[in-house]
């Protein structure tokens, strides 16, 4: 029987959550304070995975650039190649909060979106 | 293209000379190897215009001090800077060393600074509450004042370009040559001739000067620590506090300056390093710890930046001024250290004389000795600014919130003559980047001016020229 | 001259929700002044999620977490102005502001809420010695640069202060292509949130060194590189504990200094301790009429405790403005005191004839505190006693009166707020 200790990145509290795990199966999750915890710990050991925020390049915006977000959270090994990814990622202005800047980021299934709108340059700042 | 003279250092003392040779129809030079003016000592000492009482009688320092004392409120309205005879004091704490007092006292009264007084503890206190309750008796100066060094500084640059001087940024000097009529100066490719040469190098000045003479000088960096309070501390002190040097040494002054911060500082610690202006703990220590003995409470937790300058301490602290008797037409401006700032306005005279007696050259008809500085809106009526705005929308726009400056002054300080290339350049035109939050904000914005008034990409934007570029590269470019 | 009922200093987060309160409150005339070019004041450059989880009951981004207030306020129709510095307010709040299309102007406000939020701590006020080369950022600046201007400010980088920004931007200069090479904490704890440490630090292997601060910075030009030292329980550096890092940037991320130069200038009781406004239970400071709330009050971990502090501003403003004459001056007034570890509270005083039926106390501690209670007196009765597993300086803490506990108080009342062993 192997114990792992965590901190629960689910919410701001950073609950000491500790998962027993047999054979590498999850038998017990304790010290999580909520049912996010429960399902943090469970993946954290098994598959763990993040939501990735960053910016890509867009033409004529108000500002160089826009912030995007995975809609849902990617494998944390796959990270680096959905950076890599909006890397190569240009958009034209205007963009809208939730548009979608990037499909299937790394083959996760998962889309990258906008988090802000940038205006086309003349309608914004300045 | 040979020129008449060439002044080696865009520090004050150069641009004070430069300033005075634009009187006259003489083809200058001024070469610095700093991306700007007043980048060396000028920009990072105490901003003091002493009275004159401290320099020994009969010595050059005496005499240039007490002359630009007297010049500067003329000279401050002439050329748009900042000044303010806020008068000085300095203090004695123990009774065993009023002697020491009273021999300053003397000093100055031969020295010929007016108005001297001792005042009694009650007379100090009186002027100053702040003041420790240790001090027995205080030299008071009226004629003591402040100035903006960078203020001064870019004024005398700005008048002596507009009046004809060529300035050459970011040109190291390697090497002096005697030539059989006059001088030819190297800087690295670049070879400038020349009639005559002005060694306003500052910490330098013994370098050139020991290239063309056999009699050398000796120049130590003698550096001094400062810190430097939030404008919130403004009225803690309205006079200059010096200590009486005594037993515990040379103490520390504490001042308000020009703009209303305090500033408390120097330390005195001789080093090798011409470039070293790095703060150290010691002497930030010895600055909180020495200025005590001064005022009371100074609250050491509003310094919003500390920094270092280096005095150039010649071996006999004395300016050394004149032409060197072994290389004739090379002039030396040398041992420039305190009252170094006070002493510009007459060191750029008495210079300038040296060369206008020997050349005899024609007066520049063009000659305009007035210079406005960079508009401060803080200055207009509600109604003038109003009008301004109009105007020049720019003027609306707050970049620096601490200091409260505008994008028009900002733009002001980049397209004006011998305009700021960085944010330090900025920064001592304007004070964009001075205050509390040390350019967090502003910074930002200030680089997007520049970029864009400039025509230059933003990440060529540096910091102080030279390889202090501020960004780096572009998000994921490595990726 | 204009005039208007509620005049809101400051777009951020804390202006968007006491203007949509003062709004929904019944406030007819309120209008926000904004330095920045938009709404959201540095939520725009936190692009970072984990906002919202109180408020929205889902993690956003920060971006996404503004507009949702930017975006109601556009609905109600509360008037904005952007890119407008307010200048100074009077202490019988009349409005000095400045903007390009206006010129220099002034509002006369019934009632006005500082909302200006904070600046970061600086080098120089930290004392830092070593030369003053390019390189040397806010963490909050670098985080501008990369979020908004999509550039990098360095390549190899050591970070000083492990504030969340610090931390956040650990991760955000990492992902963007950047070398985090070390976090240094001058204090024996993390100042920021502990997901933080594992989802922005050791994630990305980034070492965290606590009580260690910089104790030398290097390169005349450009930072190339920085000496840290660790320290002692006094907080000064060890001799012989030093240790070069080449690096070409230092991000400080030391502390978070309350904006309050307009409240200072204006008269407003400041707070030594957290260089904010002294307020009462309606977050009104010692001028009537003028509420504070978010980070210019006090700094905050949470956005969301900023729009819940900011709507109660928000209300109690349109509550001032529409008692009108007939306001009753605070007659009674109980002081918070904060003992034994705990170093302020917001509120500082109730009144409890004005306070909610259930009112939030907030606060800090000033050390890590292990399986201790928060302890709430009332002339000497003990009233709250909650047990709290951990407590740190690096997260505000809460505690609840209820409005019955405070009815039969008699006129000299103190409530002392502290923490207790078991």
């Amino acid at each position: 029987m192997e114990k792992r200790e965590l901190i629960c990145i689910g919410c701001p509290m950073g609950c000491m959550v500790t998962v027993s795990l047999d054979d590498g199966k999850v038998c017990e999750v304790t010290g999580n304070t909520c049912k996010r915890g429960d399902v943090y710990a469970r993946k954290e050991v098994t598959n763990p995975t993040r939501i990735v925020t960053s910016s890509v390049r867009v033409n004529g915006g108000t500002y160089p650039v826009v912030p995007v977000k995975t809609r849902e959270d990617i494998p944390k090994g796959k990270i680096r190649d959905c950076m890599k990814a909006l890397k190569e990622v240009v958009v034209d202005a205007p963009v809208k909060i939730g548009d979608v800047v990037l499909k299937n980021v790394a083959d996760t299934g998962i889309d990258v979106i906008a988090t802000k709108d940038n205006e086309m340059h003349d309608v914004g700042r300045r | 293209m040979k020129y008449d003279v060439v002044i080696i250092g865009a520090g004050v003392s150069g641009s004070a000379i430069a300033r005075e040779l634009s009187r006259y129809q003489l083809k200058t030079l001024v070469i610095e190897k700093e991306e700007d003016v007043c980048c060396g000592t000028s920009k990072a000492n105490s901003g003091i215009v002493h009275a004159g009482f401290d320099a020994e009688n009969g010595s050059l320092m005496a005499k240039l001090n007490v002359e630009g004392n007297q010049m500067m409120p003329e000279l401050s309205k002439e050329l748009d800077f900042s000044f303010k005879q806020n008068g000085s004091l300095v203090l004695c704490f123990d009774e065993a060393d009023r002697e020491n007092l009273v021999a300053l006292y003397d000093r100055g009264v031969k020295n010929g600074v007016k108005d001297l007084q001792i005042l009694e503890k009650e007379e100090v206190k009186k002027l100053e509450p702040n003041v420790s309750d240790e001090v027995v008796a205080a030299l008071y100066a009226p004629t003591g004042g402040i100035v903006c060094p960078f203020g001064m500084t870019i004024a005398f640059a700005e008048n002596a370009y507009t009046n004809g001087v060529e300035f050459l940024f970011d040109t190291k000097v390697t090497d002096i040559q005697k030539q059989e009529d006059g001088w030819m100066i190297c800087a690295g490719e670049k070879t400038f001739e020349t009639t005559y040469v002005v060694n306003a190098a500052g910490v330098y000045a013994d370098v050139f000067h020991n290239m063309v003479s056999e009699k050398k000088i000796h120049i130590t960096p003698r550096r001094g620590d400062y810190c430097l309070l939030d404008k919130n501390t403004g009225n803690f002190v309205s006079h200059t506090i010096f200590q009486l040097p005594d037993k515990y040494g040379k103490g520390v002054l504490v001042s308000p300056t020009v703009h209303g911060n305090t500033l408390v500082g120097p330390t005195a610690i001789d080093i090798e390093n011409k470039e070293g202006t790095n703060t150290t703990q010691e002497g930030l220590d010895q600055i909180r710890e020495k200025s005590g003995r001064s005022v009371k409470n100074l609250p050491m937790n509003q310094v919003i930046t500390s920094f270092a300058g280096l005095r150039a301490h010649e071996d006999g602290h004395e300016f050394i001024i004149g032409e060197v008797e072994d290389a004739k037409g090379f002039i030396d401006c040398a041992g420039m250290e305190s009252p170094g700032l006070t002493s510009a306005p007459a060191v750029g005279k008495m210079v300038a004389d040296i060369i206008v007696k020997q050349m005899q050259p024609e007066k520049n008809p063009t000659f305009c000795g007035t210079r406005k500085g960079i508009l401060d809106p803080d200055t207009l009526t509600k109604e003038e600014r109003a009008k301004l705005i109009k105007k020049q929308p720019a003027y609306g726009n707050i970049i620096c919130r601490c200091e409260l400056v505008t994008e028009g002054e900002i733009i002001d300080a980049v397209t004006r003559p011998l305009g700021a290339k960085s944010l330090d350049g900025v920064k001592r035109r304007t004070r964009a980047g001075m205050g509390r939050c040390q350019a967090g904000f502003c910074s930002p914005k200030t680089m997007e001016i520049i970029a864009r008034e400039r025509h230059i990409p933003l990440e060529e934007v540096t910091k102080s020229g030279g390889n202090s570029r501020l960004i780096q590269g572009i998000n994921k470019d490595s990726l | 001259m204009k005039q208007y009922d509620i005049v809101i200093v400051g777009g951020g987060p804390a202006g968007l929700a006491a203007a949509l309160e003062a709004k929904k409150s019944g406030a007819q005339s309120v209008i926000i002044l904004e330095r920045d070019g938009e709404l959201g004041g540095i939520l725009n450059q936190c692009i970072h999620n984990g906002f919202g989880l109180h408020t929205f009951k889902e993690e956003l981004t920060g971006p996404e977490y503004a507009a949702r207030f930017s975006e109601k306020v556009k609905e109600e129709k509360i008037e904005y102005l952007l890119n407008t510095m307010v200048l100074d307010i009077s202490s019988d709040k009349m409005v000095t502001a400045m903007n390009r299309e206006e010129g220099l102007f002034e509002i006369q406000a019934k009632a006005v809420v500082l909302a200006m939020g904070c600046r970061e701590r600086s080098r120089g006020a930290l004392n830092i010695p070593g030369y003053r080369p390019a390189g040397v950022f806010s963490a909050g600046t670098a985080q501008r640069l990369v979020n908004i201007e999509g550039y990098l400010p360095g390549r190899e980088v050591v970070i000083l202060g492990s504030g969340d920004i610090g931390l956040i931007m650990a991760r955000r200069m990492t992902l963007e292509g950047a070398k985090v090479k070390v976090v240094a904490e001058l204090m024996p704890y993390s100042g920021g949130l502990k997901r933080n440490i594992v989802q922005c630090l050791d994630d990305y292997g980034i070492p965290l060194k606590l009580s260690h601060t910089v104790v030398d910075i290097q390169g005349k030009d450009r930072v190339t590189g920085i000496t840290l030292a660790q320290v002692d329980e006094n907080r000064r550096p060890i001799p012989g504990t030093e240790e070069f890092y080449s690096c070409d940037t230092l991000l400080l991320s030391c502390g978070l200094i309350p904006e309050n130069e307009l409240s200072r200038g204006m008269g407003v009781e400041i707070n030594p301790v957290t260089s904010g406004p002294v307020v009462n239970e309606c977050l009104e400071t010692s001028i009537p009429g003028v509420f504070a709330c978010g980070n210019v009050l006090h700094v905050h971990d949470l956005v969301d405790f900023v729009s819940q502090e900011a709507a109660a501003a928000g209300r109690h403003a349109a509550e001032y403005v529409a008692a009108g004459e007939d306001k009753i001056f605070n007659e009674k007034k109980y002081v918070i005191v904060p003992k034994g570890g705990v170093r302020y509270t917001v509120p500082s005083s109730i009144n409890p004839a004005k306070m909610d039926d259930e009112q939030v106390i907030r606060f800090r501690v000033g050390d890590v505190y292990k399986n201790r209670y928060t302890s709430v007196y009332v002339n000497g009765e003990r009233i709250v006693h909650r047990k709290r597993p951990v407590m740190a300086p690096g997260e505000m803490e809460e505690v609840k009166l209820k409005k019955e506990q405070f009815m039969d108080c008699p006129e000299e009342t103190e409530i002392i707020v502290t923490i207790e062993e078991a």
